[in-house]
């Protein structure tokens, strides 16, 4: 029972993942970078959060409804900006910037919140309230919020990519920027809307991820950027709701290598991302190898 | 040195394919002094001193690496740690098993190399930015594989054993030393490798890789050879670091912060060429020094001077010397020697 125990959590699980991700594989789609500070962002977004609960003492999701749309557009600020200059002058520079963006955000949580882990809502019922399925499965509610909210975002952000004007107008971006250009879109317009869809969800994720668990300067790269990525690998390039798909074998993996040997939990992880590399590099979800 | 046989053609113009603009025996001379130099520190200098210059020799070796791979090969890679932390662990193995820690840093250094193998089969079908993450779980995963075993330390770490009864003295002479060795090694094996006929391929890669594949590079070669050099030079300053700290500790030594401090060194300091690397690594040092009661400080300058650079100096502190002075400590590049009306040499750089 255990077992089934781990593999619904981990399930569950797959939701946060897929949380953290899709904000990523969004971002490498239409913009073609790879966002190396995209975890640390999401734990900027975690201690804005904590930050307005403790000055304001407003209910903590009431802090999701304000912090979210201003990561928003703090994601389409610094698109426009910063990385938009660095993808003019090439892969390598926006890989360093973004690398540099990363140290410079950890560091300066580092130097002014100290390295003490935080949560948000630590005494919520929410957080802590759980129901029974049967007399042995036990399931926490937030983490089937959670859930419930990556599949709300993953069916809302497939609904405005399908059928929005700006939804179609990521897409041909994505598809061809420079036809898309040629059809008088202002791709760098494009990319700032999907720079702020990427760090919306982002800023969601980190949220979530401080009330599952706890945020410290390092979560950011330790944790969400590299699971996010090991999602994207997993679930397939360019597929939504592939991330979800890769969240949700991410998370299992981890449940059944914890349930295995405690300490094995990531690393179970881990290798499941590499067999997937080996054996099926365009991941679960692509029908066609990629180059 | 001509590369190009004389035609009859070209002796009438006169065209000569040279290394280098100056004479470059007056810098390779000034080079050895200033290895001797170094060499003799311990004897000259306080051991404080020679503990930062051990570090400095650790960045500067790291920071050669990464300009080998993302300057030359145009590999980004964020889990270059991954080395550090194998080179270090290979050298409390094999302390463990009685061997000396100083005898042990060449083997350690070799194991890398043969560690960066599996390694680069699992990784090289990705590009650019999906390159850098998966060398990041991968070095993850390294960390996590070795932090099952108890033996050497597990999660918490263990210090280094095979320095019972070394008299402290010797035992940071040694280090010193061992930290030059590394680095010099490094730096000449990245010169030779950059001015054989690898290096011409891996310039070749750097200016456009297109063109070198129909060109009948081996690319894909190429990239494995140099990805698994830089796996033997990171593996071994994180040798000289085990020794340097006398302790091996798995969230020290596998940490990100190497690479990003190898990364930003070369960024600052040049990337794409050798000098680049040595400007870096003064500069990080600096920010090191001054800024070290002041913890996260130096690594937030050292980013946002790296972005800084990376967006309006691309070619590095280096770069715009070499730009106003084309100065080449390293000759690596080809000059195109010609007489023009005047009998003076003109000449046009490549």
């Amino acid at each position: 029972m255990a077992w089934v125990n781990a593999i619904i959590q981990g399930i569950l699980t797959g939701g946060l993942y897929a949380l953290f991700a899709c904000g990523l594989s969004l971002m490498f789609g239409v913009m073609k970078v790879v966002n190396l500070a995209h975890g640390d962002l999401a734990v900027v977004a975690g201690y804005v959060a904590i930050g307005i609960i403790a000055a304001t003492h407003v209910p903590v999701l009431w802090s999701v409804v304000v912090v979210v749309p201003v990561m928003a557009v703090a994601g389409y600020v610094l698109q426009r900006t910063l990385i938009q200059s660095a993808l003019n002058r090439g892969v390598l520079t926006t890989l360093i910037v973004a690398l540099g963006l990363s140290m410079v955000i950890e560091n300066g949580l580092l130097q002014f919140f100290s390295a003490d882990t935080r949560g948000i809502g630590a005494g919520m019922s929410l957080v802590t309230s759980s129901f029974s399925l049967g007399s042995q499965i036990q399931i926490g509610w937030l983490l089937v919020v959670i859930f419930a909210v990556a599949v709300a975002v993953l069916l809302g952000l497939q609904y405005f990519l399908s059928g929005s004007r700006y939804g179609r107008l990521i897409r041909a971006v994505a598809d061809d920027q420079e036809a898309a250009q040629l059809s008088g879109a202002d791709y760098r317009h494009v990319f700032g809307i999907a720079a702020a869809l990427a760090l919306g969800t982002v800023a969601l994720g980190g949220i979530a991820y401080g009330m599952y668990s706890d945020l410290d300067p390092t979560t950011g790269t330790d944790t969400i950027l590299l699971f996010a990525f090991v999602a994207v690998v997993i679930g397939g390039l360019g597929s939504l709701w592939g991330t979800l798909l890769g969240g949700i074998v991410l998370g299992v993996a981890q449940q059944i290598g914890a349930q295995i040997n405690i300490s094995d939990e990531l690393l179970a992880g881990y290798i499941v991302f590499l067999a997937v590399l080996v054996l099926r590099p365009q991941g679960l979800t692509a029908r066609r190898a990629q180059s | 040195m001509s590369l190009v046989t004389d035609t009859a053609a070209r002796q009438a113009t006169g065209w000569r394919v040279t290394r280098s603009h100056r004479n470059v025996a007056w810098t390779g001379a000034g080079a050895l002094a200033v290895v001797v130099v170094l060499a003799l520190f311990p004897y000259i200098v306080y051991s404080g001193t020679t503990a930062i210059l051990v570090q400095a020799f650790i960045v500067l070796t790291l920071a050669s690496m990464w300009n080998l791979m993302a300057g030359y090969a145009g590999l980004v890679s964020v889990g270059q740690q991954a080395f550090v932390g194998l080179g270090a662990y290979f050298v409390l193995i094999l302390a463990i098993h009685g061997t000396s820690p100083f005898a042990a840093l060449p083997v350690a250094a070799v194991a890398c190399g043969v560690a960066a193998l599996p390694m680069w089969w699992l990784v090289s079908r990705l590009r650019s930015g999906y390159f850098a993450i998966a060398t990041w779980v991968l070095a993850a995963t390294v960390m996590l594989f070795i932090e099952r075993f108890s033996s050497i330390g597990g999660g918490t770490g263990m210090p280094l054993p095979g320095f019972t009864g070394f008299n402290p003295t010797l035992l940071t002479a040694y280090t010193y030393w061992a930290g030059l060795a590394v680095t010099v090694l490094a730096m000449l094996g990245v010169y030779l490798l950059l001015r054989s006929r690898l290096g011409l391929v891996l310039t070749a890669i750097r200016d456009d890789e297109v063109a070198a594949r129909t060109s009948g590079a081996r690319v894909g070669l190429a990239r494995m050879l140099v990805f698994v050099v830089a796996g033997v030079g990171c593996g071994a300053a994180g040798a000289v670091l085990a020794i340097s700290q006398l302790q091996v500790q798995p969230d020290a030594v596998f940490n990100v912060q190497w690479t990003a401090e190898m990364a930003f060194a070369t960024i600052i300091g040049g990337l794409g060429t050798i000098e680049g690397p040595i400007i870096g690594t003064a500069v990080y040092m600096v920010l090191q020094q001054t800024l070290a009661s002041y913890n996260a400080w130096y690594l937030i300058i050292l980013g946002l001077v790296a972005i800084l650079i990376a967006l309006f100096a691309r070619r590095g502190l280096w770069g715009l010397v070499d730009e106003r002075l084309h100065l080449r400590l390293f000759p690596v590049g080809y000059w195109l020697r010609t007489e023009n009306g005047n009998g003076r040499p003109r000449s046009l750089r490549r």
